[in-house]
Parts: C-alpha cells; sequence; structure tokens
C-alpha cells in the first residue's frame, strides 16, 4: 500500500522562454494527502497539470503506478485518477444531476445501469448537492457549483476503482468559494478518501487549513518546490519571510502542536504592496 | 459514503430515483412521438403538391411498393408518387436530418449554441463552389465535365465543403490540438471570404447562369431523384449511425476540453471525426439540396428547451426534428405560389428566424455564449 504511485522526476514546464515549473519532484503515495501551497504564480496550478498529463512537460519524467504517464491510455488513466479544475463554466444548461453522472458515463460503461445511477446518488448525497439534483447547474451558487463538481469526481473515482484499485485524486484550489462549514467538510472529505488508499493532492491558499489538513506539505515559488515534509517541520517562519513574504511568526496549536498563523498580528505592520501614489 | 458532509434528508435519494425516472419516460415519450410524426408527416407530404392524393392511397401505393408488387397498381398518381414525391420526401428527411444533426455536433464540439455550418463556413464553402462550377464551369472546364461521370454541380459543392472544413481546421490546430476559438473565428472570416467570392462570380454571371445562382443559394427539393437519393443516403446514415459513438463525448465536452480529458474521453480523436462527419453530410446536402439556412441552428436549440442538452438524446431528436421541419418547409413551398414552387430556403428562414427570435425573448436564460 505505501508504494509510491505517482512519481516526478525533474519535471520542467516553459511558456515562451519563462519556466512556470522548474526540476520538480514530487511522489505521491496512497493513503496520503498532500498539500501544496506557494504564493500566486509560483506554479502550484502548472504543477498540478503535469501531474495530471493535461499538459506535457518539457523536461523530466513522469510515472504512474511505474508507467510513464505518456503511454497510458486516455480511458485507462482517467480509471487511475481523477481531477477537480479550479473553476468550471458549463456550455450548456445541464441538470446536477446529469453533470455529475458524467463522472461514471465514460468509465462506469461495464458497470450496470442501476450500479451508475446509485453511484451518483452516493456521490451527490455525499456531496451534500442530492436536494439540488433536478436544479440546472448555471442557476447554482459558486460553492454550490464547486461541490456539484466534487461530487463528479467522487462518481469518477467510484466508477473508475472497478478497474484500478490504486488511484489518485487531485484538487486544484476545491474550497476557493465554500463556506467555512464546507470548506472544513470536503477537506474532511479529502482526507477520508485517502484513508481508504486514494493519493491525494490539493492545492490550498489557506496556511492553517493546509497544515491541519496534510499528511505531507509541499511549498513552491517561482516554479520551484523549495521544501516539502511534514507540516510541522516544512513550514517556518524564514520560509513564512522569503516565500510568501508576510512577516509573521507561527505559533503552535494546543493539542496536536500543529503550527498556525494569526493574521491578526500584521495589522500595523509594512504591506508588501503599496498603494498608487504613495 | 460516510463522512462529515451535512446530510440531505432522507426523501431525496426516492425523489431523484423519481426525476430520472420521469426523465427517461418523457424520453422514450418523445422519441416514440416525433418517430411516428416523421412517418405521418412524410405521408401527408407526399399527397401534396399539384396532383393531390389521398393519405390513404399514398399508404397503400407504399406497402405495395415496399411489397415489391407496385406494378399491379393502376392509375396516374402510383407514378407521380414513386418517381417524384416518394424521393422528393425521402430527400427532404435526409437532408433535414443531415442539417440538424450537423448542427447539434458543431455546437456541442464548439460549446456554443451559436455555432453552425451556415456560420462557420462550411456551407459558404459549398456554395462557393457549386457557383464556380455554374459560372466557370461551361467557360473552362465544359470538355471536362462533359466526360464526368457524375453531375459536376454536387460534387463540386460537396468539394467545397470538404474544403473549407479542412482549411478550418488546419488553421484552428496546432501542435496536435483544436483550438475551438480560433476554428469559430477563422471560420467566419472564410465564410466572408466564400461570401465575398461568390458575390464576384454572380457579377461576372449571365441571365441563365444567374437563375442557376438564385436557385442554389436559396435551396429546393425539386431536382429530387433516385439517382440523388443513392448518392446522399449513404453519407447520412453514416452520420446518424455515427451519433452513439459521439454522443458521450460530446456531454464530456460540455465540461471543457481539460475536464473532458480528465475523464478519458478521446477529445482529438472525437473532434477531427465529428468535424469531417459535418463535413461530408453539409457537403452532400448543399449538393442535393442548395443552401438551406436555420434548420441545424433551430432544432437542435429547441429540442434542448425541451429535454435539455444530453447528446444521447439531443442528436436522435434532431435528426427527427430537421426531418420534420425541412419536409413542412417543402409543403409550403410547394403550396403557397401554385403551380410555381418557393425555394426551400426561404421558407425556412422565415419560419426559423422570428421563430428563434420568439425563444430567445421568452428564455434568455439558456444563451450563454
Amino acid at each position: 500500500m505505501s508504494e509510491i504511485l505517482v512519481s516526478a522526476r525533474g519535471l520542467g514546464f516553459t511558456v515562451d522562454g519563462r519556466a512556470l515549473v522548474a526540476e520538480a519532484d514530487l511522489d505521491l503515495q496512497p493513503g496520503t494527502t498532500t498539500i501544496l501551497i506557494g504564493p500566486n504564480g509560483a506554479g502550484k496550478s502548472t504543477l498540478l497539470k503535469l501531474m495530471t498529463g493535461e499538459a506535457k512537460p518539457v523536461a523530466g519524467t513522469l510515472q504512474v503506478d511505474g508507467e510513464p504517464l505518456s503511454a497510458i491510455p486516455a480511458w485507462k488513466l482517467a480509471c487511475q485518477r481523477a481531477v477537480m479544475a479550479q473553476q468550471a463554466r458549463l456550455a450548456f444548461p445541464f441538470s446536477v444531476y446529469e453533470v455529475a453522472r458524467l463522472g461514471v458515463d465514460g468509465i462506469g460503461r461495464a458497470l450496470s445501469r442501476e450500479r451508475r445511477e446509485a453511484i451518483v446518488a452516493d456521490c451527490l448525497s455525499a456531496a451534500g448537492v442530492i436536494d439540488l439534483a433536478g436544479r440546472r447547474y448555471q442557476t447554482l451558487s459558486g460553492g454550490e457549483q464547486q461541490r456539484v463538481q466534487f461530487s463528479r469526481v467522487l462518481c469518477q473515482l467510484e466508477a473508475g476503482r472497478s478497474v484500478s484499485e490504486r488511484q489518485a485524486l487531485y484538487l486544484d484550489e476545491p474550497i476557493a468559494s465554500l463556506d467555512l462549514c464546507h470548506q472544513l467538510a470536503l477537506l474532511d472529505m479529502a482526507r477520508g478518501i485517502a484513508s481508504r488508499g486514494v493519493a491525494v493532492l490539493i492545492v490550498l491558499h489557506d496556511l492553517n487549513l493546509a497544515v491541519t489538513y496534510a499528511d505531507r506539505l509541499v511549498v513552491m515559488d517561482r516554479g520551484r518546490i523549495v521544501a516539502q515534509g511534514e507540516p510541522a517541520q516544512t513550514l517556518d517562519d524564514a520560509l513564512l519571510r522569503q516565500v510568501f513574504r508576510v512577516d509573521l511568526s507561527l505559533s503552535r496549536a494546543p493539542a496536536p502542536g500543529l503550527p498556525f498563523l494569526l493574521p491578526q498580528q500584521h495589522r500595523g505592520l509594512e504591506s508588501p504592496l503599496a498603494l498608487p501614489g504613495t | 459514503m460516510s463522512l462529515a458532509l451535512p446530510q440531505a434528508g432522507a426523501g431525496a435519494g426516492a425523489t431523484l430515483g423519481r426525476l430520472i425516472a420521469g426523465q427517461r419516460r418523457a424520453a422514450t415519450f418523445v422519441v416514440v412521438a416525433m418517430a411516428a410524426g416523421c412517418a405521418l408527416l412524410a405521408i401527408v407530404a407526399i399527397g401534396q403538391g399539384a396532383v393531390s392524393i389521398a393519405p390513404g392511397r399514398v399508404f397503400d401505393i407504399l406497402i405495395a411498393w415496399l411489397r415489391g408488387d407496385a406494378a399491379t397498381l393502376e392509375g396516374r398518381d402510383v407514378l407521380v408518387v414513386l418517381n417524384i414525391r416518394l424521393p422528393r420526401v425521402l430527400l427532404g428527411l435526409l437532408v433535414g436530418a443531415a442539417l440538424a444533426v450537423s448542427g447539434a455536433l458543431m455546437q456541442g464540439l464548439f460549446r456554443n449554441p451559436l455555432a453552425d455550418p451556415g456560420l462557420v463556413g462550411v456551407s459558404a464553402g459549398a456554395g462557393l463552389a457549386a457557383a464556380a462550377t455554374i459560372v466557370l464551369g461551361d467557360r473552362f472546364l465544359s470538355d471536362l465535365i462533359g466526360r464526368l461521370p457524375f453531375a459536376a454541380l454536387p460534387f463540386g459543392a460537396f468539394l467545397g465543403g470538404l474544403a473549407s472544413t479542412l482549411a478550418l481546421y488546419l488553421i484552428a490546430t496546432r501542435g496536435g490540438r483544436t483550438s475551438v476559438a480560433t476554428m469559430l473565428l477563422a471560420g467566419i472570416a472564410l465564410g466572408a471570404l466564400s461570401g465575398a467570392m461568390t458575390g464576384f462570380l454572380t457579377f461576372l454571371s449571365d441571365d441563365r447562369q444567374l437563375r442557376d445562382l438564385t436557385f442554389w443559394s436559396l435551396g429546393s427539393l425539386g431536382g429530387a431523384s433516385w439517382t440523388k437519393l443513392t448518392a446522399v443516403a449513404p453519407i447520412v446514415l453514416v452520420l446518424l449511425a455515427a451519433m452513439p459513438f459521439l454522443a458521450r463525448g460530446l456531454n464530456g465536452l460540455m465540461l471543457g476540453e481539460a475536464e473532458a480529458y480528465h475523464l478519458g474521453i478521446p477529445i482529438q480523436r472525437i473532434k477531427a471525426f465529428a468535424i469531417l462527419l459535418v463535413a461530408l453530410a453539409v457537403g452532400a446536402s448543399v449538393a442535393s439540396a442548395g443552401m438551406v439556412g436555420f434548420v441545424g441552428i433551430v432544432v437542435p436549440h429547441l429540442i434542448r428547451l425541451a429535454l435539455g442538452p444530453d447528446h444521447r438524446l439531443l442528436l436522435p431528436l434532431s435528426a427527427f426534428g430537421g426531418a420534420m421541419l425541412l419536409v413542412s418547409a417543402d409543403i409550403v413551398a410547394r403550396l403557397v405560389v401554385l403551380p410555381a414552387e418557393l425555394p426551400i430556403g426561404i421558407v425556412t428562414a422565415a419560419i426559423g428566424a422570428p421563430f428563434f427570435l420568439w425563444l430567445l425573448l421568452r428564455r434568455t436564460s439558456l444563451i450563454d455564449v
């Protein structure tokens, strides 16, 4: 079980001569939640795109379950990993049920219709959107849409399980438009999925949530992975200053001893951005 | 899943079940109703025209013909039905289905409810080639055209549609990926260019050629024959047979190309396949019936309004709907100015355009360009 599922070595990606990702080494293990943090433009989403196969790296190797990713056919890859992108617009007014069903339609072809419908119903209620099943996707709020997309991704993992037991889940800022209750609930669920043996990689902006939910923390800055490891050992004041450019000091939460950060300290300190004309 | 998200009420699962069952029942009903409607409309359409024939008589003639003993029937109307009206109505059904399905495919592919073979220049390319054959054929190619084993005009239109689609595809494809936005914009440019060149040809043409050009650019089913049918039918049947293989992929594409890829859909293959099919079907339609507008936009849009955008239902229902629309338009075209005949493109545009506007005013929320 602990064997590495996705292994990236020296991954690089360049656009117009600018390296968006360079020399990235990253392993994803089944059962582990890895959280990727970093300032805007650090290359987090690009690295995620490389890991999922959406973008082709210009350098380095990427293996999924021992096979080079480029050699795996699209349908098989879809059984091995599910991806939730930052934002998903829908071209035509599908209902919530139909959006979730897209997750099982292709790769669940071998399953019976009853089984597919059961998967969709389960995943809709797991994401807390089953009451919206008949609504048109476009009429939902941003947070509700995000939860519907999450249920679609759950459907894909569940349907893919019949082909490949070893799976990865990629979430790119999955909680950006969620309220606090659903933020925690979604991250709880992502950890729950990891505990069933899925390798989970999440891009997150909230450092407090990142250290709370990560088994492994990966920090990126200007296209490079600058630190990775256990959250408590990885994040420190120096890193905050260098990478995130905030002069705040971490505290330790009483019970599990995890570091946390109070932005309240920042009141009265000098800001990295200045208003025009000052 | 037994995780800590706020759980839905206990009745939610049952409600969902009812929703799915209801949708499936509605879908089955509409498919059966539209298939039956198509058959009925065809029988009525065969009866209409300069010589009016009762639907019962049409039905008897068709049954006898299907049994292979039509020779035993007497009367002039048997010949009218079998040699003139039946090929005309069948061509109407095929061309209508081809145009509507092509429209639905393009809208799915471009993820844009306005995409249509007419809009992205496929029809314009076919029309240009047809105009070139009409105007320049006599001057430069008469020897060659005289020796061809098939009609040069339809073949030219067909090649024109294929060539403009191919150009579009090559312009929009970089490094193995086809950009849908580029293709849409390039299509508009190519369409305008084809239009300008067609205009120039119109300028060059003499009176007889001008009449031919007008007929062509407004469309008509008047030239239907069994020979034409045997050329068009295989292409349209291939298009219809391919629908189930494209529907799932197009559904996935609604989420965006990256998401479709993540879902394991072979997007590049689906795009290439769908584009080729559309070029073939539109080329064949323009070749046999001229330029007929609005079928490809109105029909899929109406079906989306009624039953949602699921392509597994949308594609076959568009085929039925397009077939019905074109055959109805042809009845109108044949009857309003008896004994003459209106070009069918005038009728489809006159019905289609106001209807489309009405749809837009009624349900603006469905358009999200």
